[in-house]
């Protein structure tokens, strides 16, 4: 072995022992600071965290871009819905006048609330994207109460670190965000659309409404809610039913 | 500084022929195969996504009601799509999505390597930068019509003009212009820097010049291509794992 070789290998050694090292270092840090998703194991795992740690890094409080009632989509394109089946269609023959939203998990004070306790709530409506992973988006008024509130009201533990929501669309559906999105001041639970009841078709009577991210988080028929510290414990511990489906758990974008 | 590692500097240069000369660096092989292996992920999940909704749009919004800017004539892997198709496409958009993204930071960390070793070790500016000479209408005729001629040309084992504008081309416009025409179709992205997609003229307009830019870097491709087959691919091949080539199956 000549010497050029030896420092070539010695080089390649130490270059190789520091990127170790910094990618253990990076990896402790991002853990601690949660910026690791539920579904970063497997292969798609690297890119999946670095995605989720920069944008977590870069839009912890930025606001997803409000536009004017003239650029509202005419008419707003709604997607797709299976069937909702008898109990649904029982509840929206009453006007959905038994349909609760029940809040646990880690909370003070497990709770539920019916419709008419979320319109005497404190509303805020922005007019922003809803984009679908297929690549087609339309632009709508979304009124309604902000999920921060409803956490507030049920008193939510510090050591929160994610919001379940639990759809009454079939087959399961259920999703999941971390607290920088639960928290943010334009998630809503949502009421209204375009200035009047939201529809049955775009999620009414209660949709989950997180603009920041594409429209599979923005969940339809939002039933229950469940603050928790951990993912592991729901379905598969992925964080919800999209990874299990094969889709990405953080879809910001 | 590694001017040995490419031959003499200078234009005018001659390595001694039919020598094997050490071409291309290190770092430069394994950053070309990195990103070889990245596009050609991006290029097939990009058509996978592409399908679910082959429809382009301008402005801010798009969707099923709206009127499209062009229609791509496939089929859809989504069945609300109107393609005119009696028929779905099989869907592939999560395992697409996820490899879209994974790829395409493999993609930014290689170029951003190549990028500072470009810059440092003067690669750009020694092997890429065309003189102030080559870039005369009749510099660039010359090297074209060489290329027209398609005949054996004399290789010094340095870029002409052509490959130079084109390279630079593709290094700081095109792929600058994809990783921002992606990352601005992001919700979240948009909701960090606002202006970025404004600029763009919104968020189904940089759908539209994403599918633009990659077009063109497929022609990039396409051409590159052809012309290690022209220039001799097995030698050419060689040039790029081994970084030695000789200079008589040079060329291109």
């Amino acid at each position: 072995m000549n010497r050029i070789s030896r420092r070539k290998l010695i080089t390649t050694a130490l270059v190789s022992a520091g990127g170790a090292a910094g990618l253990g270092a990076s990896g402790i840090i991002a853990r601690r600071r949660g910026l690791i998703p539920p579904d970063a194991g497997g292969i798609w795992g690297p890119g999946e965290t670095l995605t989720y740690a920069a944008q977590r890094l870069l839009t912890q409080h930025s606001l997803a871009r409000e536009f004017t009632r003239a650029q509202i989509s005419k008419p707003p394109f709604a997607n797709e819905v299976y069937p909702l089946g008898d109990q649904f269609k029982k509840l929206q023959d009453a006007s959905f006048i038994d349909w609760r939203l029940a809040v646990d998990g880690m909370v003070g004070n497990p709770t539920s609330f019916s419709l008419s306790d979320l319109h005497g709530m404190p509303m805020r409506s922005h007019i922003t994207i809803l984009a679908c992973e297929e690549g087609w988006s339309y632009i709508a008024e979304w009124i309604g109460v902000p999920l921060s509130h409803v956490l507030h009201l049920a008193e939510t533990l510090p050591q929160a670190c994610y919001v379940v929501y639990r759809s009454f669309q079939d087959p399961d559906w259920w999703e999941s965000i971390d607290m920088a999105d639960a928290l943010h001041p334009q998630t809503l639970l949502t009421l209204g659309m375009n200035s009047s009841e939201l529809p049955v078709p775009f999620g009414g009577p209660l949709r989950m409404r997180v603009p920041r991210q594409l429209g599979y988080k923005s969940v339809k028929y939002i039933t229950r809610l469940t603050v928790t510290d951990s993912l592991k414990q729901f379905g598969k511990g992925l964080g919800s039913s999209s990874p299990e489906a094969g889709y990405a758990w953080y879809a910001g974008i | 500084m590694a001017d040995s590692v490419w031959g003499p500097a200078s234009a005018a240069s001659s390595p001694s022929s039919n020598s094997p000369s050490l071409r291309h660096p290190a770092l430069v092989r394994i950053t070309h195969w990195l990103i070889t292996v990245s596009f050609l992920a991006l290029l097939l999940t990009g058509i996978e996504i592409l399908i679910s909704h082959p429809r382009f749009y301008w402005g801010e919004t798009g969707n099923d009601l709206s009127r499209p800017l062009f229609v791509i004539p496939i089929p859809a892997s989504r069945d609300l799509v109107p393609t005119g198709y009696g028929y779905t496409l099989p869907d592939q958009n999560g395992w697409s999505r996820y490899l879209h993204f994974e790829a395409a930071w493999l993609a930014v960390l290689t170029g951003l390597l190549y990028l500072t070793y470009g810059l440092v070790s003067g690669h750009f500016r020694r092997n890429l930068a065309p003189s102030r000479g080559d870039l005369s209408p009749g510099g660039i005729w010359n090297v074209i019509r060489g290329h027209l001629r398609l005949g054996s040309r004399a290789d010094d084992g340095v870029y002409n003009v052509l490959q130079r504008l084109v390279y630079l081309c593709v290094i700081f416009i095109l792929f600058p212009l994809v990783i921002w025409t992606g990352l601005a179709m992001s919700l979240a992205f948009d909701s960090a820097f606002p202006a970025a997609v404004a600029l763009l003229g919104g968020q189904q307009s940089a759908r539209t010049l994403h599918l633009l830019v990659s077009a063109a870097l497929v022609m990039f491709l396409f051409v590159h291509i052809v012309m290690v087959c022209i220039s001799g691919f097995r030698g050419r091949l060689r040039a790029m794992i081994t970084g030695r080539g000789r200079s008589e199956t040079e060329g291109a």
